[in-house]
C-alpha cells in the first residue's frame, strides 16, 4: 500500500526537528486564536451570523456571481471566467502578452498555486515574483506552500537566513528577524516600482457593490493592485456574498480564527480601475472567476458546505494529523482538514489526493474550531463512503466526484457483508465473539501493516455479554 | 470565455438549491457592536491602535499643527508630502515656514515614481473616519490624496477627528452610507503599520508598506 500520500508522510514523520519546529509555532497560532476569543456568547453569536452569509451566498451563487459581475462591470473592472486552471493560466497569459509584459509581481494567493501559475508563465519566458514574505521565502526555496496562512511554517529562521544568504551574497548573513524582513523590502521595492503587471488573490466579492476585498499586513497586496498599470486578480467563484454589510462580521470572524488579530494591517477594498480624476492606481483591473470544479461541488447539498469555508487556516492549526505531517505531505494546494474535503473533490478519487479523507482522526477538533461551521467530519465520512461506494446501486443519489466507487474493492466488500451479516444474527455474533476471548493468546503477533507501528489487538477473556451475566443485568 | 461564463452559471443553476431566497440569520445585529460613549470609544480608539505599534497623539483643532510640528522634528524629515487643496493641507501650506519641505502629489505616479520611491520622507493625508473596536483609520483615497500616499513613503501621518470615530466598522458604514454614495476606486482600512509574522510567527513591522503609522487626533 505505498502510494504517493503514503510516502509522503512515512518522509514526513522522520524528519524530527520540522516536526518539534511546527509544533512550537502551530501552537503558537492555536493561543493567539485563543486569546482573541474572549466573549464565548459573542462568538458563537458571530459565527451563527457569518454560518448564515456563506450559506446563503453558496445557495444563491449564481445570482450573485450574476449580480457581482455586472456591478464590477459597471465599475469598469473586466470579468474573466475560467472553468478550467489551464484557461484561467491563457486568461492571465493573454493580459501579459497584450501588454508585451515578461514579469509580474505577485501577492499571497492560494488560487493561484491551484493555478499553478508561476510555472505555466515561466514556460513562456514570463517570471513571477512572489512578494509575500513566507511566498518569497518558499519561492528561493523553490517549494510550495505549507500552510495557507503562514507559507514558509515549516523554516526555521536560521534556514531562512541561510536561504537569503545564499540568493544575496551581497547581504551579510544575519538570523535577526527583522533585519532579514528589511533585505527583502529593500530587494521588493526596485520590483515595484518596475512591474508591469501586478497578481493578487481576493478574500471576498461583494455582489451589491462589485467590491473586491483583500486583506493583508505586508502591503505587497496593496503594492501589487497599486502601482503596476495592470492589476489582474484571480479568484474562486465562491468567495462572492451578497452585501456589504456582510463584510464586517465575516473579516472579524476571519482575523481572529486565522491569526487572533481584531483586524489585519490592511483591508484592502478595490471597486474600479484608476478614474479620470485618479493619479494612481491601474488602468485595467481583471478579475479571473475560476471554477476547476467548484460548481460540480455546489450540486450536492451536503458536499457544498466545502464551499463555505473563508479559508483562515484555524482547522489546519488545530488537526492532530497536520501537527505530525505537516502541509506538505499532503501533496495538495490546501492541507490540513479542509484540504482533505476539498482536494479529492476537485480531483476525484484517482487522483493522489483522493486518498486523503483518510488522512483524519475524525476527533472532530476542525468542526469545533471552523469559524462557518464546516462539518468537516461528516464530509470526510461521506467522501470516505464515496470512494467505495456501489455506483448502480443509488441512481437518485448521482456521484458528483469522479472516481467514485473507484477505491472499491470486492474482497473488502465481501468482508463488510459478512460482518454485517454477522452482526445482524445474535447467535453467530455471540459464538463468534466467544470464540475470539478463547483464542486470544493465539492470534498472530504480526498483523502486516496494522502491526508496523502498533501492537497487535488482543481480546478480552470474556465478552461483554458474559461480563453483562456475571454483574446479572441480563437485558441489553 | 462567454462558453466558460454560460458553463459555470448553467451547472450552478441544475445544481440542487431549487430554493433561491436568502437564508435569514436571527442574529442580525453585530455582536461585538458595542456602544461606547464618546469618550470611551476614543480611548478603546487610541488603545487598539497603539496595541499594534501606531504613534496616536491625543491633540485638538489648536494643537495638532504643533503636534505635526513635532513630528516632523522628532525625525529630522526632509520633506513631507501633503495636498495643498485639502482643508488640513491648506492650514499647513499656511505656516508653510515652519514645516520641511511640503511636496505635493500634483501629477499622475507615472510623472514622478523615482522621486515618490526614493525622494519622499513621510506622506499627510486626512482620514474619512476611525473605527473604536479595532483600531483602525478609514481612508478614501481621492484625486488630491491619491492611494500611494499612504502605501510607497517610509512614514504615513494620519489627520483624523474624533467626531468620526465611530463603534464599529457596521456602524461607520451605516452612518456614512457607503453602499449609496459612490465609493472611491479604493477604500483602504488601515490598522497599524506594514507588518509580518511570516518567520516563526514573530511580528516585525515595516515589510513592505510603511514603517510607521502616526495618527494625530483632533
Amino acid at each position: 500500500m505505498s502510494t504517493e500520500f503514503r510516502s509522503n508522510v512515512a518522509h514526513a514523520l522522520k524528519q524530527d526537528a520540522v516536526q518539534t519546529h511546527l509544533r512550537t509555532v502551530v501552537d503558537r497560532l492555536r493561543a493567539h486564536r485563543q486569546g482573541a476569543l474572549s466573549d464565548d456568547a459573542a462568538f458563537e453569536q458571530l459565527r451563527n451570523r457569518c454560518e448564515a452569509i456563506r450559506a446563503d451566498a453558496i445557495r444563491r451563487l449564481p445570482d450573485l456571481l450574476e449580480q457581482f459581475e455586472s456591478n464590477a462591470q459597471r465599475n469598469g473592472i473586466q470579468v474573466h471566467w475560467a472553468e478550467t486552471t489551464l484557461q484561467a493560466n491563457q486568461i492571465v497569459l493573454g493580459i501579459m502578452q497584450q501588454h508585451r509584459a515578461t514579469f509580474l509581481v505577485k501577492g499571497k494567493s492560494m488560487v493561484s498555486e491551484e493555478m499553478g501559475v508561476n510555472a505555466f508563465l515561466q514556460s513562456h519566458g514570463i517570471d513571477c515574483l512572489e512578494t509575500d514574505l513566507g511566498e518569497f521565502i518558499v519561492q528561493l526555496a523553490d517549494e510550495k506552500p505549507a500552510h495557507i496562512i503562514v507559507p514558509a511554517i515549516h523554516k526555521k529562521r536560521r534556514e531562512i537566513a541561510r536561504l537569503i544568504h545564499g540568493h544575496f551574497p551581497g547581504l551579510p548573513y544575519n538570523e535577526d528577524i527583522e533585519t532579514l524582513a528589511q533585505s527583502v523590502r529593500h530587494f521588493m521595492r526596485d520590483k515595484f516600482r518596475a512591474a508591469p503587471v501586478g497578481l493578487t488573490g481576493v478574500n471576498f466579492m461583494v455582489a451589491e457593490t462589485g467590491t473586491l476585498c483583500l486583506v493583508e499586513n505586508e502591503g505587497n497586496g496593496r503594492l501589487c493592485s497599486t502601482l503596476p498599470p495592470v492589476h489582474i486578480a484571480v479568484t474562486g467563484i465562491e468567495k462572492v456574498i451578497a452585501r456589504l454589510d456582510d463584510l464586517p462580521p465575516l473579516l472579524n470572524l476571519l482575523t481572529r480564527s486565522a491569526t487572533g488579530q481584531p483586524i489585519t494591517a490592511y483591508v484592502n477594498m478595490i471597486n474600479s480601475p484608476r478614474r479620470p480624476d485618479d493619479k494612481d492606481g491601474p488602468d485595467e483591473v481583471h478579475l479571473i472567476l475560476l471554477d476547476n470544479g467548484r460548481s460540480r461541488i455546489a450540486g450536492d447539498p451536503e458536499l457544498l458546505e466545502t464551499l463555505h469555508c473563508i479559508r483562515c487556516g484555524a482547522c489546519i492549526n488545530h488537526c492532530p494529523v497536520y501537527r505530525q505531517i505537516g502541509g506538505h505531505a499532503y501533496g495538495t494546494v490546501i492541507p490540513g482538514p479542509i484540504g482533505a474535503i476539498l482536494e479529492p473533490q476537485k480531483q476525484g478519487f484517482n487522483a493522489a489526493a483522493g486518498e486523503l479523507p483518510q488522512a483524519s482522526t475524525l476527533c472532530g477538533a476542525c468542526a469545533e474550531v471552523c469559524p462557518v461551521r464546516i462539518p468537516i467530519p461528516a464530509i470526510i465520512n461521506r467522501l470516505r463512503w464515496e470512494s467505495v461506494r456501489k455506483n448502480q446501486q443509488s441512481q437518485n443519489s448521482r456521484p458528483v466526484v469522479p472516481g467514485a466507487g473507484s477505491g472499491r474493492k470486492p474482497l473488502e466488500a465481501l468482508i463488510w457483508k459478512i460482518w454485517a451479516w454477522c452482526c445482524t444474527h445474535p447467535g453467530i455474533y455471540n459464538r463468534l465473539t466467544k470464540l475470539a476471548t478463547r483464542l486470544r493468546n493465539r492470534l498472530p503477533a504480526d498483523m502486516g501493516v496494522w502491526t508496523a507501528v502498533r501492537k497487535a489487538p488482543k481480546p478480552a477473556q470474556a465478552t461483554l455479554h458474559e461480563h453483562l451475566r456475571t454483574m446479572n443485568i441480563d437485558h441489553e | 470565455m462567454n462558453d466558460a461564463r454560460k458553463t459555470i452559471l448553467d451547472r450552478l443553476r441544475l445544481a440542487h438549491c431549487p430554493d433561491s431566497t436568502p437564508v435569514k440569520c436571527d442574529d442580525q445585529n453585530d455582536p461585538v457592536d458595542s456602544v461606547l460613549g464618546s469618550d470611551e470609544r476614543i480611548d478603546c480608539f487610541i488603545n487598539r491602535m497603539r496595541a499594534v505599534r501606531t504613534e496616536v497623539h491625543d491633540a485638538s483643532h489648536d494643537s495638532w499643527l504643533d503636534i505635526l510640528h513635532g513630528v516632523c522634528q522628532a525625525r529630522s524629515l526632509n520633506n513631507l508630502l501633503v495636498s495643498p487643496h485639502t482643508r488640513w493641507g491648506a492650514m499647513i501650506y499656511a505656516e508653510i515656514r515652519r514645516f520641511p519641505a511640503l511636496k505635493d502629489y500634483s501629477q499622475t505616479i507615472e510623472d514622478w515614481k523615482p522621486e515618490l520611491f526614493t525622494a519622499v520622507d513621510a506622506a499627510v493625508t486626512g482620514a474619512y473616519g476611525g473605527i473604536a473596536e479595532t483600531g483602525t483609520v478609514i481612508l478614501w483615497p481621492d484625486a488630491h490624496e491619491p492611494r500611494a500616499m499612504s502605501l510607497v513613503p517610509p512614514i504615513h501621518v494620519v489627520l483624523l477627528e474624533k467626531s468620526r470615530i465611530y463603534n464599529s466598522l457596521t456602524e461607520a458604514m451605516r452612518i456614512q452610507n457607503w453602499t449609496l454614495t459612490g465609493m472611491p476606486s479604493n477604500v483602504i482600512l488601515l490598522s497599524g503599520p506594514s507588518k509580518s509574522a511570516d518567520i516563526e510567527q514573530t511580528m516585525t513591522y515595516g515589510v513592505h508598506g510603511p514603517k510607521e503609522l502616526i495618527v494625530i487626533l483632533m
